[in-house]
């Protein structure tokens, strides 16, 4: 193989057929004789329902059904529990509607389905429905006080999950400590956003009894398993597709939503296919959201600054159900030593429910906060020791040669937290380097009456976790190379990468690579793209495929050519001998040769002409027609990628305006496959971080009411917000899997809140002023500021 | 997200319009631009019974220069007013202002009497108007009326207009020789509604001393609204530093602002004295180079 | 003179131009003009991103000027010409200078917001050369579109790409 594919910034493939409005996004699929769903809503944090009454819903002309939970037989039991933990001891799950009682703003009630949209619409306006208010509790920090009302009547003061886990012993390096720094830090609650909201098309085909979804989802096959399970049907006889999915960023992993039952039941029931298209208020009270939690946490050190030990006690919010069990606060717990040695960490954590949207992972999926925790505590450690907040940083690393670095807990993957390489104090100094940390001082002083500050953060990502995914890779009578997998895409450029790694292996052009994602019916096994991990798990499970493939060509030609497997070289599509290029076959011609069926189409099956007369059975036991193979790449346990962040920004002190002038990345994914994509990623995850750090959040009230529940409220930034990024690589291949790769999907997302707050904090360092929470809104910072102000008067 | 039904009419005229919101009343809604409706309307909070859609009344879109202003259709659409060399030359303020409200799509299709007409207290456009001394016409049953732009905004998304009264166009007069403005706000992202703006005029005369001054606060109450407390800080005195900041004061002190998630009333507050300092400070040094000339 | 409301909600015909080509399809008042394009129309290229203004997905060429298509009814666009991302592309299927720089410069991830993007982008160049702006500057014309996924520094560049491109 000569054509350098891996690691080549190449243009994705995909990118033309979006580009010309070609895509197809659930809302994208029209189905003969479709019908259209819409979702009554509670409007209630916390309620009983008294009375529903859809007679004059079901009345209107147009309306075709209305599903209440009384309608939904068995498939109206409460949803499954995804990742259960021995810790989670009061898991709740919703139901697919509510019955009795509401617990968020937002909870499925009713399901109409109308001719189009306008109507069903019009019908849930003409559902008569009764409330008995129940008491709520919204406010995390009240949230498991005894005299709290509860989210569930039957989960005491509201807890979830308790967990405790201990590394050396932290009591012991506490009483040593030389310095104690400790605080309260706290991340508010935000959501993905992703610019496609969720989306089911469902059809029912009664006399094949089949049913065929497309789903906006990043998990289509487990969704696949589980509408099998719950409507009692073979699995073959269940497809699930996700289409071209909008964006993902973990909240579009869950199984089941709501609608993912109803749109399919109402189908199955109508015998007519159903949309149901979420839009974008709902999306606000229906799609899972993230992010909150207080940590109250401390860290002890040596007179020179060095980590002797770690405490961190915090509360996650799950909101009013916990369907994605404990995940998020698991990897919180793991995430707090980052990028440095922990000898002695002791972390402690209680889930509370609430009556708001439920929670699952959301792009860093508990990683910003627990970066931001320990990061904020390292600034402050490094002005009571007196040190530069990188030097601080450098004292503790892991070093280079320490590698495999074993934390001592248990990750969200039930695996060890076990770093598998890496190179941090190098991250950290290109970092440095980029954003000009040592001359920055001068510019700081030079810059009278303004604010400016400097930033940094750093991070490890645990990525690439299991359980397994699996590819097929295929080679057809005309060359083409077919590549499927369970790991969907959202946006990565899987039909690009995946394509890189199969053509690569195989000595194929690229444009001899067609990849097919999320297509139940195209391969059947596997979870799908969450976590950072669909190119890590996904792309190995690719080479490998593609390495099997090209093992079965090479002893095909081989036995063809009369050499031996060894003196093959596959390029351009053709597999010849080393030295003597005359003698070869094409793929193409293999392919055929790799089929001994006895009849030929086309000029291609005529170059390989199976020899006659044929002794023994044309398939030789352990021979498998076809260049084709399946393959599984299961992970040991998580590969880190790590980084750094460093941020200047310009703070109005008159006005607690931010603007960020400068931000740079330095980034570890392990061997880059294509380095187009990787910065793609923390670009996108960088200008979500800002989102996080300054401007995203949703902002309920006492009642467990949505203030920020539209886009004038809740504020994405917009290109004018985000800054230009500057990024640079280091490359420290992972020895976990056989391209040396690790996820990069996370990592952009994950230390923004903190750099941006670190640079924010040293801008105001004259008034003295120091910031534990994000976002960091402009009347907040205002307000602090003008304590500060009054306090020098 | 889709709007409710509604009786739809889309009269080419503006007798024909007048003649339908006779008719319609409380019931029927004017859609312009409908840059605010429209949104409204896809979340079901807006539900008119009929929609009066004034964007055929082409009588309706002009920008007039006369000797004293620029009387400006209601059915111009912000886009025009960004583009207009006279409104460039002869309104800096209202040019200066323009370019916050919305993005370019957005500004394509709102129009200034919509924006007017709506009423929210974080508009920009309102505010130039009352910096401006600036009036409207409407149009009802009984005929024509002017209504200045002090009493047209009556509270958030409301004005003083009747149920069958057209806001038909609005009157920015021009400013003295002498005078500079400036139009400055805070918004969390670029293209939001203000957290706290300003429109700001001061003339000054020879030696100096303030003739007129204006300082019209957006986002900082249940309506845009003028300080007379700051203004009153101006007019008589010798500008400088110092009058600026009594004015800024004055206008800190005057106002009530009514707090969001955004920002609390103390911060709006607060701001909105920040911005008027900065803001007179501008125009200050505008209307000085304009005196000069 | 006043139409008797039932004529007035009822659907009507409504004849436009939309990428050069005239077409009729029946839309009822109150159908916005998004979903007539996508769903009437099959032009499924424009997006729907959140039906109140703010993310731009939605983002066409109306009489010559960018909109939100999910801000206007399908009525009002009676008579109008209408451009939107099927109508970017050269005839013989090869990307237009704008969709060629997306591509060049990694300006979309997901590809939802992206014809809004397009949109915005086409335009703006119709207007302005982006050719001596700053940054600042572009990041200021595409300010009003949302993008979730690519934060928007590939976009950034392919603006400015496509300037230069169109300027040949």
């Amino acid at each position: 193989m000569t054509t350098k594919l891996l690691g080549e910034p190449i243009k994705r493939l995909e990118d033309p057929r979006l580009l010309k409005g070609q895509g197809q996004f659930v809302d994208d699929i029209h189905r003969p004789g479709m019908l259209h769903g819409a979702v009554l809503r509670s409007q209630h944090a916390h309620a009983r329902i008294k009375r529903l009454d859809v007679s004059k819903a079901r009345g209107l002309p147009g309306v075709q059904l209305v599903l209440t939970a009384d309608d939904l037989g068995p498939a109206g039991g409460s949803l499954p529990l995804l990742i259960p933990h021995p810790a989670l001891t009061q898991p709740r799950t919703q139901r697919a509607l509510a019955d009795d009682e509401v617990r968020y703003v937002g909870e499925a009630v009713a399901f109409v389905v109308a001719r189009n949209r306008y109507i069903a619409e019009d019908a849930l306006e003409l559902i008569e429905i009764e409330y008995d208010p129940l008491p709520v509790v919204a406010a995390l920090d009240a949230a498991i006080r005894e005299d709290t009302p509860l989210a569930h009547a039957d989960v005491p003061r509201n807890i979830a999950a308790h967990l405790v886990q201990t590394v050396g012993d932290p009591d012991a390096a506490f009483a040593r400590a030389a310095y104690i720094v400790k605080d309260r830090i706290r991340m508010d609650r935000g959501a993905a956003h992703p610019m496609e909201t969720r989306g089911i098309v469902a059809e029912w085909d009664d006399a094949a009894e089949t049913l065929t979804c497309w789903i906006s989802t990043q998990g289509p096959i487990p969704i696949k398993n589980g509408l099998a399970m719950l409507f009692h049907l073979p699995e073959h006889k269940v497809r699930v597709m996700a289409p071209d999915v909008g964006g993902g960023f973990g909240p579009k992993i869950m199984m089941f939503y709501p609608e993912e039952i109803l749109a399919p039941m109402a189908a199955m029931r109508l015998n007519r296919p159903v949309k149901w298209i979420e839009d974008r208020i709902e999306h606000f009270i229906s799609t899972n959201h993230e992010r909150e939690q207080i940590h109250d946490i401390e860290i002890a050190f040596d007179k020179d600054g060095r980590i002797l030990g770690v405490r961190d006690t915090f509360l996650h919010d799950t909101g009013a159900f916990s369907p994605y069990g404990i995940i998020t606060p698991l990897i919180t717990a793991t995430q707090v030593p980052n990028n440095y040695k922990v000898p002695n960490y002791r972390v402690e954590f209680t889930v509370a429910y609430t009556n708001k949207v439920p929670v699952s992972p959301y792009r860093g999926a508990g990683r910003p906060h627990g970066v931001f925790a320990m990061e904020r505590l390292l600034d402050k450690a490094a002005h009571e020791i007196g040190l530069d907040r990188a030097e601080i940083r450098r004292r503790n690393f892991v070093q280079p040669d320490e590698f495999p670095h074993d934390v001592g807990l248990i990750f969200q993957d039930g695996g060890p937290t076990t770093y598998d390489s890496g190179n941090y104090p190098e991250v950290q100094a290109r970092a440095l380097n980029m954003i000009g940390w040592d001359s920055f001082k001068k510019q700081q002083a030079r810059a009278q009456g303004r604010y400016l500050g400097i930033g940094l953060a750093n991070y490890v990502e645990g990525t690439g976790i299991g359980p397994y995914e699996g590819a097929q890779v295929r080679v057809d009578v005309r060359g083409h190379v077919f590549v499927s997998t369970a790991a969907s895409t959202q946006g990565q450029g899987h039909y690009t990468t995946f394509a890189q790694i199969a053509a690569s292996e195989l000595g194929v052009p690229l444009e001899k690579v067609t990849v097919t994602t999320g297509d139940s019916t195209q391969f059947r096994w596997g979870s799908g793209t969450y976590a950072s991990r669909a190119l890590t798990v996904a792309g190995n499970a690719v080479g490998l495929a593609a390495r099997a493939v090209r093992e079965k060509a090479a002893q095909l030609a081989a036995d063809l050519l009369e050499v031996s497997p060894e003196e093959l070289e596959f390029e351009n599509g053709v597999v010849s001998v080393k030295g003597a290029p005359g003698r070869s076959y094409s793929l193409a011609a293999l392919a055929v040769a790799s089929n001994p069926i006895r009849y030929a189409y086309g000029e291609v099956p005529k170059l390989p002409a199976e020899p006659l007369p044929r002794q023994g059975p044309a398939l030789v036991p352990g021979k498998e027609p076809g260049l084709e193979a399946i393959r599984y790449y299961s992970p040991p346990h998580a590969a880190f990628a790590s980084g750094c962040h460093a941020a200047i920004v310009e703070v109005d002190a008159d006005t607690g305006m931010v603007k960020i002038l400068k931000y740079a990345v330095v980034h570890d994914c392990g061997v880059m496959v294509n380095p187009l994509v990787v910065e793609g990623q923390v670009y996108g995850g960088v200008a979500q971080g800002v989102g996080g750090a300054l401007y995203e959040k949703l902002d309920y009230d006492e009642e467990g009411q949505l203030r920020s529940g539209t886009y004038m409220d809740f504020l994405i930034p917009y290109a004018t917000e985000v800054p230009h990024i500057e990024t640079d690589h280091v490359e420290t291949p992972s020895p976990l899997n056989p391209l040396g790769i690790k996820g990069a999907g996370e990592a952009g997302a994950i230390p923004t809140p903190a750099a941006l707050v670190s640079a924010i904090e040293d801008a105001l360092s004259p008034l003295g002023i120091h910031i534990t929470q994000a976002p960091v809104k402009p009347d907040m910072l205002r307000e602090l500021i003008a304590e500060k102000r009054a306090q020098a008067r | 997200m889709k709007p409710a039904a509604f009786a739809y009419y889309e009269p080419t005229t503006k007798a024909e319009a007048l003649e339908l919101l006779g008719e319609l009343r409380w019931g029927a809604k004017v859609l312009a631009g409908g840059q605010s409706l429209v949104p409204m309307m896809n979340m079901r909070l807006a539900k008119p019974e009929a929609i009066i859609d004034i964007n055929r009344v082409k009588e309706l879109a002009y920008i007039k220069e006369a000797e004293a202003g620029l009387m400006i259709g209601a059915l111009t659409r912000q886009r025009a007013i960004e583009r207009s060399r006279v409104v460039k030359k002869r309104s800096p303020l209202l040019a200066e202002a323009i370019l916050f409200v919305g993005h370019p799509p957005i500004r394509s299709r709102g129009s200034v009497g919509g924006s007017l007409a709506h009423a929210d207290p974080a508009a920009e456009l309102p505010a130039v108007l009352l910096a401006l001394d600036g009036w409207v016409h409407a149009t009802g049953p009984s005929g024509t009326r002017r209504i200045p732009a002090a009493e047209l905004f009556v509270g958030p998304l409301l004005t003083s207009l009747q149920p069958d009264e057209l806001l038909t166009e609005a009157w920015f007069p021009f400013l003295p020789p002498g005078t500079g403005t400036a139009f400055l706000e805070v918004t969390r992202r670029h293209g939001d509604f203000a957290l706290v703006g300003v429109a700001a005029c001061l003339t000054i005369d020879q030696q100096g001393i303030c003739t007129r001054a204006a300082v019209a606060l957006l986002g900082a109450g249940e309506t845009q609204v003028r300080s007379a407390q700051a203004e009153a800080c101006l007019v008589g005195y010798q500008m400088d530093g110092q009058a600026i900041e009594a004015a800024a004061a004055a206008a800190m002190a005057s106002l009530e602002p009514v707090g969001d998630i955004h920002g609390s009333p103390e911060y709006r507050k607060q701001v909105a004295g920040v911005l008027t300092r900065r803001a007179l400070g501008i125009a200050w040094g505008r209307a000085r180079r304009r005196s000069q000339l | 003179m006043i139409e008797p409301k039932t004529r007035a909600t009822r659907a009507r015909t409504l004849h436009l131009n939309v990428n050069g080509k005239r077409v009729a399809a029946k839309a009822e008042p109150r159908m916005l003009l998004s979903d007539f394009l996508r769903h009437e129309l099959g032009l499924t290229g424009t997006h729907v991103g959140c039906e109140h203004g703010v993310c731009g997905c939605c983002t066409i060429l109306y009489n010559g000027v960018p909109i939100r298509s999910c801000l206007m009814l399908a009525v009002q666009a009676r008579g109008s010409r209408i451009v939107t991302v099927e109508g970017l592309a050269n005839e013989d299927g090869s990307l237009h200078p704008i969709q060629q720089a997306f591509l060049d410069c990694h300006g979309l991830q997901c590809g939802f917001c992206t014809p809004g993007f397009l949109m915005a982008t086409y335009a703006f160049l119709k207007e302005h050369s982006a050719l001596r702006m700053t940054d600042e500057e572009i990041r200021v014309a595409i300010a009003g579109n949302l993008c979730r996924c690519t934060g928007y520094q590939g976009i950034v560049r392919a603006v400015r790409q496509a300037a230069q491109t169109m300027k040949k």
